[in-house]
């Protein structure tokens, strides 16, 4: 039962063939069972936060955030012991869209610190685990909500995606991540990492709740200056539509060197699926592709330099005690309350920003990012859509890339083009590999095409099971 | 290539402090990653306009009217040490 995706659930209760209350019940006893096995909680309501006055077509149907995502009156940590005390005292614009709606929310999932992170180790407090093998990361830095949505602990969570933290973890642990376009979703009570980079968006276990989810969260918002001003759409508009004609792009550059083979053969197989259904393949290139990582780490950093100095210790956060004069006082609160890779990440953008190095980092990177809109864009006059994994490997082992923060990068050097260009994407699961961990394939289109990226996407799941496999716990 | 002393000035305007262990990994670290992005400058970027955001980025305003604020109370929640109405910190200049 608790693998019944969330659209199936609206149903069976608008039929009256279960109640609100058995809904909840199943996903608290499933928690019960694997939750201490995968770990994916740091704060498990055992009364699920609701508005009793919210409504929709969703109401009932519970859900589950990512804990950098504010919710007044609940602890917000944001994965970091800087702000493991700190309480919101304002809502963000999606909480109080989805408590409108009616969602009761479970708890707050885990995520690497500050979203910096591939694997979910980079979390103050402890990492979650693979629901497929739980000697593996699920993923980051939204880690904690796949990991939740893959166990049958949620129907559906929400993450956050700056360089790909709802769609990698996704597909480490075989479900639905959609990072919509810049815009799209208001950020107003989102934890900054790299404000032009931040989007938060649905993890899910069909294409169909996704696009529900999303229509649940989207929308202007004044609070938020880079939202966008567009009417109402509903993003399952084009769900079962033919998608005969349409055009699929692969980028060469996006299966090459570094790809494992069993997921170029997944990604093969998948294209294959959809030429059967009538689209068009054809081979394409991005030869300034190989820039985007160096760009996407010189521009996030940077500008998680400047967010993250808010943090000093003075209005909210961590403290220390052992300080006594103001520059002490910043200087230890800061260094006792950031991790590790918070604090790599604060110095290579504090780096890249300074005196001398401007130019040659933050401004170059700048630059090369308008080099790939403008390719990206060049690509749509031709493609409906782009196709490539949504990582080069599926789940990686606990450790394994811990000491070495450069290789952890490196993960993350597919998905990272689609939030410097703006667009959106979706990672969706196209199969396993030998050792039966979840392969994800990356669908992107033109800004505003989230409708379309569900059109095909759905297309594939609907010709394929993967969708209906899940993890032994 | 950076160097320690380098780190340890980066260390200082990020306010961050290291022991000398932290910033010997630190300087390998960092210097790994720069090493890596440094292949940007084989891209020539003459005349091109620096991107800030993905999508046209224009100033946005509102009316100047006066909306729903927090309470003192709700601004306060979170500080770690208040008087009356301030954020109380140590001591900013001179002596003790």
């Amino acid at each position: 039962m608790f693998y019944t995706p969330a659209s199936t659930w609206s149903q069976m209760l608008k039929m009256g063939e279960i109640q609100p209350s058995d809904i909840i019940h199943i996903y608290q006893k499933r928690s019960e069972v694997v939750e201490k096995q995968i770990k994916g909680f740091l704060n498990y309501f055992e009364t699920p936060v609701r508005l009793n006055s919210g409504q929709s077509d969703f109401q009932d149907i519970p859900i589950v955030f990512k804990d950098n995502i504010c919710l007044a009156g609940y602890p917000t940590t944001c994965g970091s012991r800087i702000l493991a005390e700190f309480v919101p005292p304002y809502q963000a614009t999606v909480s109080q869209k989805v408590l409108n709606a009616g969602l009761p929310i479970l708890g707050k999932a885990n995520m690497d610190e500050f979203a910096m992170g591939s694997s979910n180790e980079n979390s103050a407090f402890h990492p979650s685990l693979n629901p497929w093998d739980l000697e593996r990361v699920p993923g980051g830095s939204s880690g904690g909500s796949a990991a939740l949505v893959a166990a049958g602990s949620t129907p559906w969570a929400l993450g956050s995606d700056t360089g790909g933290s709802i769609r990698q973890p996704a597909a480490f642990c075989g479900v639905v991540g959609m990072k919509p376009t810049y815009g799209r979703v208001s950020r107003f009570g989102l934890v900054a990492y790299a404000s032009s980079l931040d989007q938060i968006g649905p993890l899910t276990l069909t294409v169909r709740d996704n696009a529900q989810l999303l229509n649940v969260i989207a929308g202007h918002d004044s609070a938020d200056s880079t939202s966008l001003k567009l009417p109402a759409e509903d993003f399952g508009r084009d769900l079962g539509k033919d998608i005969r004609g349409l055009k699929i792009g692969v980028p060469r550059e996006m299966l090459a060197e570094g790809v494992d083979p069993e997921v170029r053969t997944a990604i093969e197989k998948a294209l294959g699926v959809f030429e059967s259904q009538g689209a068009i393949i054809a081979e394409t290139s991005l030869p300034r592709l190989k820039y985007a990582l160096a760009a996407y780490y010189l521009i996030a950093t940077s500008e998680a330099s400047s967010n993250l100095a808010r943090f000093d210790g003075v209005r909210y956060g961590h403290r220390s005690a052992r300080a006594s004069n103001l520059v002490e006082m910043y200087t230890q609160s800061r260094s006792e309350g950031f991790g590790d890779e918070v604090k790599r990440r604060i110095m290579l953008g504090t780096y890249s920003l300074s005196s001398g190095y401007y130019d040659a980092y933050y401004k170059k990177a700048q630059q090369v990012r308008t080099l790939l809109i403008q390719d990206f864009q060049a690509q749509f006059e031709t493609f409906d859509f782009l196709i490539s994994p949504t990582s080069p490997i599926t789940a990686f082992r606990l450790g394994e890339k811990q000491q070495d923060p450069l290789s952890m990068y490196l993960t993350d050097i597919l998905t990272v083009p689609v939030n410097l260009v703006g667009i959106p994407a979706l990672s969706l699961p196209c199969g396993f590999d030998s050792q039966n961990l979840p392969i994800g394939l990356q669908i992107m289109a033109k800004p505003l095409a989230e409708a379309a990226i569900y059109q095909l996407a759905q297309a594939y799941e609907s010709a394929t099971d993967w969708h209906m496999r899940h993890p032994e716990l | 290539m950076i160097s320690t002393e380098s780190i340890k000035h980066i260390a200082r305007l990020s306010r961050l402090s290291f022991s000398e262990a932290e910033i010997e990994q630190f300087t390998e670290q960092l210097g790994a990653i720069l090493n890596y992005v440094d292949q940007l400058a084989e891209l020539d970027t003459t005349g091109v306009k620096p991107a800030s955001h993905a999508l046209p980025a224009i100033n946005v305003f509102r009316d100047d009217t006066v909306l729903h604020s927090l309470s003192q109370a709700q601004i306060f929640m979170n500080a770690p040490e208040t008087e009356e109405a301030y954020f109380k910190v140590p001591q900013i200049m001179g002596d003790k």
